[in-house]
């Protein structure tokens, strides 16, 4: 069977739940080989192997923190040289991060291959993988191939549910030889993101957002409690980033994250295409705001017309009620 | 010192209009009206800001690739400051994949001679967000993308790219491909005398042959990817709407009970 690389994204050794969706969607047209760089990559393998892969490539050197993306790069041309040279390659799997898809696309250019990035799902075909892709603001979907070389795809977050399907997750370590611009961009500083203790928002089940309907910094406090009682993240819209009352992290749109949770809750955000773009593909849609015109209620399953200082705490009130 | 950057701007749909594709599954660009791509103000306003505040004799030339109504975001362009603009025309570049528009684009930028590229995050209809990091492999210079603030100083470009777990300060030498977020600071209005003068600016027209490159390296032909299918998202099926009379949290709250989100 073909093998399908799959790059690792992991914080100090604990994988990122995006790559165990990368590993479940690799399975479905090869034999799952994941790639780990940099600190921790080796604690990587446990949870890789837990979820399919059957090998696990690994490389840990200072340059992946020192420098930007292009020793990423260097080492994921010589997993798929490596590869290549043993077997045969199906696809290359990278996750729709910023920094994932920088990734992936130079990579593809230096293998000769083509690039589908943000696909939500993937399924084999007669000439190859064929991905799917959600586009125009998820107002079309496509289904596209990579016609030329060993397919490179980027995954976006929640793209499928992932199951475990334990493999031998053998460690091998990776020979990698970084190229003349692997040190071409330097890190000079780095300020860590503070941890709010929320899922993450890519990648959480629930989403509940506040817009400029919030009407402040301090009022975010209600769309918080809202979403502790779900156990969701918190979004925003551009407008409410704009005025400085959430940070730009937890945008959620075309310039911010594009989400794709089971269920998301807007509050106080009309619904610009903008904001679509990053939200219409969610399971369920709930929205609540004042203005029964509001574009948001074109999408909703369930919205209620009224002001959210009502509803809102109401609503919190009820959930943490029934959750005793 | 003179200090040459090249800010690669793209025309797209507009995004408000009905967009969608044509038969040979391309978008369609006929029936919808076309604009300069909004994230990409933001690296016109980077490029304008660096050269305004710059000692060095700068130029700010913008470079688009695509159709003849492209014109159109250029013309834009250039009546927010830039100084010249280059247009990349040929109708064998119909249907050209994120590979080959990064091909042409970097040819583009060798033949005009650069110090500094930068381009905006993402496009608005693509949004692919690779195309910086590609040019930055093809052209062989280091990529300096996503940044939030920049600045340019002595030959070296600083920058600050906002991530998922950590805000990253960056350097590079130059030449350098930079890409800006709309986090960098908001893309000024072309004033008249802006618009005035955008009008005698000069705007080059190159087609592939100009670039050296063959009709089979480019188009719908020589694309890496291919799409099979395009559908329209089927319509959401209207949902329910309620107005709060008092219990609008409540019914709520029972509608999440009923889906098992409670
Ligand atoms: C809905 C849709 C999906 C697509 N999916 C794929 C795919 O999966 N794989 C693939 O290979 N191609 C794909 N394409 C084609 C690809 O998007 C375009 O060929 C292309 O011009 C570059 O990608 P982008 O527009 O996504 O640019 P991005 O990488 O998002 O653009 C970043 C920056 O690059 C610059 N730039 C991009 N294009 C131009 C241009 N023509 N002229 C000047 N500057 C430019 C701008 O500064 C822009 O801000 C897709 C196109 C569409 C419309
Ligand atoms: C290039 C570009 C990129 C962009 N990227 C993004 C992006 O990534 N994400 C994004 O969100 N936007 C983005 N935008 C901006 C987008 O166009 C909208 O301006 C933005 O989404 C509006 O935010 P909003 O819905 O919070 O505000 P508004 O449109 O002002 O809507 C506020 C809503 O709150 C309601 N409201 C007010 N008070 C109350 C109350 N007490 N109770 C209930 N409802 C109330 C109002 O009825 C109204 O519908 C982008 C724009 C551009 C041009």
């Amino acid at each position: 069977m073909a093998e399908v690389l799959v790059y690792v994204d992991h914080v100090d050794g604990a994988v990122r739940k995006p790559t165990l969706e990368l590993l479940t969607l690799a399975r479905r047209i090869g034999e799952p080989v994941a790639v780990a760089l940099g600190a921790g990559a080796g604690d990587t393998a446990a949870a890789l192997a837990e979820h399919g892969a059957v090998k696990v490539l690994t490389h840990d050197a200072s340059e992946y923190a020192d420098y930007l993306v292009v020793p990423k790069v260097d080492a994921l041309q010589a997993a798929v040289e490596s590869v290549s040279a043993a077997g045969s390659l199906a696809a290359v799997l990278v996750p729709s991060s910023a920094e994932g898809k920088e990734i992936a696309a130079r990579l593809a250019l230096r293998i000769g291959s083509g690039i589908i990035t943000d696909a939500v799902d993937l399924e084999a075909g007669d000439e190859g993988p064929v991905a799917t892709q959600s586009v125009f603001a998820a107002s079309f979907t496509t289904k596209s191939r990579v016609s030329k070389g060993v397919p490179v795809v980027t995954v976006k977050p929640n793209s499928t549910a992932v199951e475990a399907a334990p493999a031998a997750g053998a460690v091998e370590s990776l020979a990698v030889t970084f190229s003349a611009q692997a040190t071409g961009t330097k890190v000079t500083g780095r300020t860590p993101r503070e941890s709010t203790g929320r899922p993450e928002l890519t990648e959480a089940a629930i989403v509940v957002s506040g817009g400029r309907g919030v009407n402040g910094a301090e009022n975010f406090a209600l769309i918080e409690s809202l979403a502790d009682s779900l156990g969701a993240a918190v979004g925003a819209s551009r407008a409410a980033v704009d005025a400085g009352w959430y940070p730009h992290t937890n945008q959620v749109g075309q310039t911010g994250k594009s989400v794709s949770p089971q269920l998301y809750i807007a509050n106080g955000i009309s619904g610009a295409i903008q904001h679509r773009a990053g939200m219409q593909t969610s399971k369920t849609i709930v929205a609540v705001n004042k203005d029964a015109e509001a574009p948001i209620f074109d999408l909703v399953d369930y919205g209620v017309v009224g002001d959210l200082f009502d509803v809102v705490p109401q609503l919190t009130e009820e959930i943490n009620t029934r959750k005793g | 010192m003179s200090l040459r950057i090249v800010v690669t701007v793209k025309y797209v749909p507009d995004a408000t209009g009905d967009r969608h594709f044509a038969d040979d599954l391309t978008v369609d660009r006929d029936d919808v009206d076309g604009l300069l791509s909004e994230l990409d103000e933001y690296a016109v306003e980077q490029a304008l800001q660096i050269s305004e505040n710059s000692d060095d004799d700068v130029e700010v030339t913008v470079l688009t690739v695509g159709p003849e109504d492209a014109k159109d975001a250029l013309r834009k362009a250039l009546s927010m400051g830039a100084d010249k603009a280059i247009h990349v025309e040929d109708d064998d570049l119909h249907g050209t994949d994120v590979i080959g528009t990064s091909l042409v684009l970097a040819k583009a930028i060798e033949k005009a001679g650069y110090d500094l590229v930068i381009s905006g995050l993402a496009s608005t209809d693509g949004t692919m967000g690779v195309v910086p990091a590609l040019l930055a492999e093809r052209l062989g210079v280091p990529q300096v993308t996503l940044l939030s603030e920049v600045s340019v100083e002595d030959g070296t470009v600083k920058g600050r790219r906002d991530g998922d777990a950590a805000s990253e300060q960056l350097e590079a030498s130059l030449p350098a491909v930079v890409s800006v977020t709309d986090q960098s600071g908001e893309a000024r209005y072309p004033s008249f005398k802006g618009i005035m003068a955008a009008k005698k600016k000069p705007v080059e027209s190159w087609d592939l042959s100009d670039l050296e490159l063959e009709a089979e390296e480019v188009g719908l032909e020589g694309a890496w990817t291919a799409v099979d299918s395009a559908s329209a998202r089927p319509a959401r099926t209207a949902g329910t709407i309620v107005k709060d009379e008092g219990e609008g949290g409540k019914q709520l709250a029972e509608f999440l009970a009923g889906q098992k989100f409670i």
